[in-house]
């Protein structure tokens, strides 16, 4: 099972693929009109001390406490990869109170929301894609 | 293999996806009072409040029966155990065999007897389906609304119908609202807010008498209302157990297999008995987390498998109009406190671990705190000034995140 691992040594702490991240959810074509003037929510976050930094998203755990906990059955795993129903959430927190990692946060509509290694938008995950010192792969280990 | 489930709610549900993690065969069946498809409980509120509909709020797909190969008994209640003979009686005397059989009964509101009650025409509780949409039908723009109770029914109650009815009073008898999981100052923040939504409060007293629409409280107050919905607390549905020569303490007693003290009764959920580890006491933890996780680990434990450890803890996410409130563990120990307007945070440690947190507003990371009790991280281990600030992995070693974040194990 591929996943998003983290290379903390190489980390630059640029933030490019939390910007990667808010594009390929957006569902516009264009980077600079799909960011502009807003305050992105990614899936994937750098934590910085301004010495240390390294992106934390999604571990698809293989015992989820945000899927077992989850009070309206909206968070489900499937084939390794752990979803969220948009339709079936009602932000009710249980899955932040849950993640080990902190990396679900709700959309700017409450609603939760979180990487789903866009299987989506392509298959590959941007943030992978984007980042330009390998600080994340997205492999096989 | 005949596996019975009393009760169709998160703690079956997880039995039903425990027993097939073991065995593909055997013919489940799920028995149910309720007559409809397995839904989440404390969706309520969001539904009267439009925040979900019925079709969204199953807490399980449409096909979930057939996918997991039960049979269903809807809109029959179970009423007696024979154990000697292995069977299940329906209240129409049905008796269905079984050869492992799990009590997910969960609970029921309690409604302490209150002198008059008999007079009030429109009485709810707030449970259940049916309780939401009978309370939604008696709903009318302006009704006057009494709330007995100002715990999380109570309050979740108070916000989906404040869309209908700007007419709510809450009561208890408590000084203070959510008293099971807030302190003081928490629950003054969380009671400031729902005041700005036009919720009142009475603290720290209860209805003397009821006469037809009128509350006699014991301040001496008389008040006027439509409705009135009592959300005092709830009680584990224990009796099938009780008559069948079971032991119960508070709730069922099972042990780490979630075995009843009748052979080949398990019980899981709001009726069941849990071990806290953040007490290390043995409780009832009426929360649906612990009630799936409890059934999963029954319906393994019933396939003959080996159920995972239960890591269970008192825990709440819930918010009010916007207002997030997150807590877990035991409020116990040496305490960290930080506020800033509605943003309030509270961390208790003890014994080098922490062993509880409250957290309202920003609820950012919170997962990290709940790990930690969890998994009674030393905070000698971490960076614990750092992680008082805000949960972060930055607070912990290098090789736990190599761990984690790295793959350099395969560990979650």
């Amino acid at each position: 099972m591929k996943r998003v691992y983290v290379n903390e040594d190489w980390c630059l702490g640029c933030h490019l693929c939390e910007y990667n991240c808010a594009f390929a959810n957006s569902g516009k074509k264009d980077m600079a009109i799909a960011l502009r003037d807003i305050k992105i929510r990614p899936n994937i976050r750098v934590e910085t001390d301004g010495k240390i930094c390294f992106a934390v998203s999604c571990r698809h755990c293989d015992e989820p406490f945000c899927v077992t906990n989850c009070i309206s059955g909206a968070l489900t795993k499937k084939d390794g990869i752990i979803s969220i129903d948009k339709e079936k959430c009602v932000g009710c927190y249980t899955c932040v109170l849950s993640c080990p990692y902190g990396a679900i946060t709700p959309a700017e509509s409450g609603i939760m929301q979180k990487c789903e290694l866009c299987t989506q938008n392509g298959g590959v995950p941007m943030c992978v894609n984007g980042c330009p010192n390998n600080a994340i792969v997205f492999e096989e280990r | 293999m005949e596996y019975v489930i009393v009760g169709n709610s998160a703690a079956a549900v997880g039995a039903i996806e425990g027993i097939r993690q073991i065995d593909r065969e055997g013919r489940i069946t799920v028995i149910s009072s309720e007559k409809h498809h397995t839904y989440s409980r404390p969706l309520i509120s969001y539904l009267i409040q439009g925040k979900t509909d019925r079709q969204r709020m199953k807490y399980r797909q449409d096909s979930f029966y057939d996918d997991f190969g039960c049979r269903t008994v809807f809109n029959k209640t179970a009423v007696a155990i024979d154990r000697e003979s292995k069977k299940l009686f329906l209240e129409d005397g049905e008796a269905v065999s079984y050869d492992k059989l799990l009590m997910a009964s969960g609970s029921s509101p309690f409604i302490p007897p209150m002198t008059g009650l008999e007079t009030v025409s429109k009485h709810f509780s707030f449970m259940s389906l049916d309780d939401a949409e009978a309370l939604e039908k008696a709903l009318f723009p302006e009704a006057k609304v009494l709330i007995i109770g100002a715990g999380l029914i109570g309050l979740k109650c108070a916000e989906g119908i404040a869309a209908v009815t700007g007419k709510i009073t809450v009561i208890d008898l408590a000084p203070r609202i959510l008293s099971s999981i807030l302190d003081d100052e928490g629950a003054q923040i969380v009671q400031a807010h729902l005041e700005k939504q036009g919720i009142d409060f009475r603290l720290g007293v209860s209805v003397k008498r009821f006469a037809s629409n009128k509350a006699e409280l014991t301040s001496g107050e008389n008040m006027h209302f439509d409705i009135l919905v009592t959300a005092v607390g709830v009680r584990p549905n224990v009796g099938l157990i009780k008559g069948a020569g079971g032991e119960i303490d508070k709730g069922i007693v099972v042990n780490e297999r979630m075995e009843t003290t009748i052979p080949d009764i398990y019980a899981a959920g709001d009726c069941a008995v849990s071990y806290d580890l953040s007490s290390d006491t043995r409780r009832i933890l009426a929360l649906l987390p612990n009630a799936y996780s409890g059934g999963y680990a029954a319906g393994i434990a019933m396939a003959g498998g080996e159920p995972p450890e239960l890591k269970s803890m008192p825990m709440n996410a819930i918010g009010f109009f916007g207002l997030h409130i997150i807590t877990a563990g035991t409020y116990d120990g040496e305490v960290f406190e930080t506020k800033e307007g509605e943003n309030y945070k509270k961390l208790f440690y003890s014994n080098d671990a922490l062993r509880g947190f409250i957290m309202i507003g920003n609820a950012d990371k919170a997962g990290i705190y709940t790990a930690m009790i969890r998994e009674k991280t030393p905070l000698s281990s971490i960076d614990f000034e750092l992680i008082c600030g805000k949960p972060s992995l930055m607070a912990f070693s290098r090789s736990y995140r190599d761990q984690k974040l790295g793959g350099k194990t395969h560990e979650n």
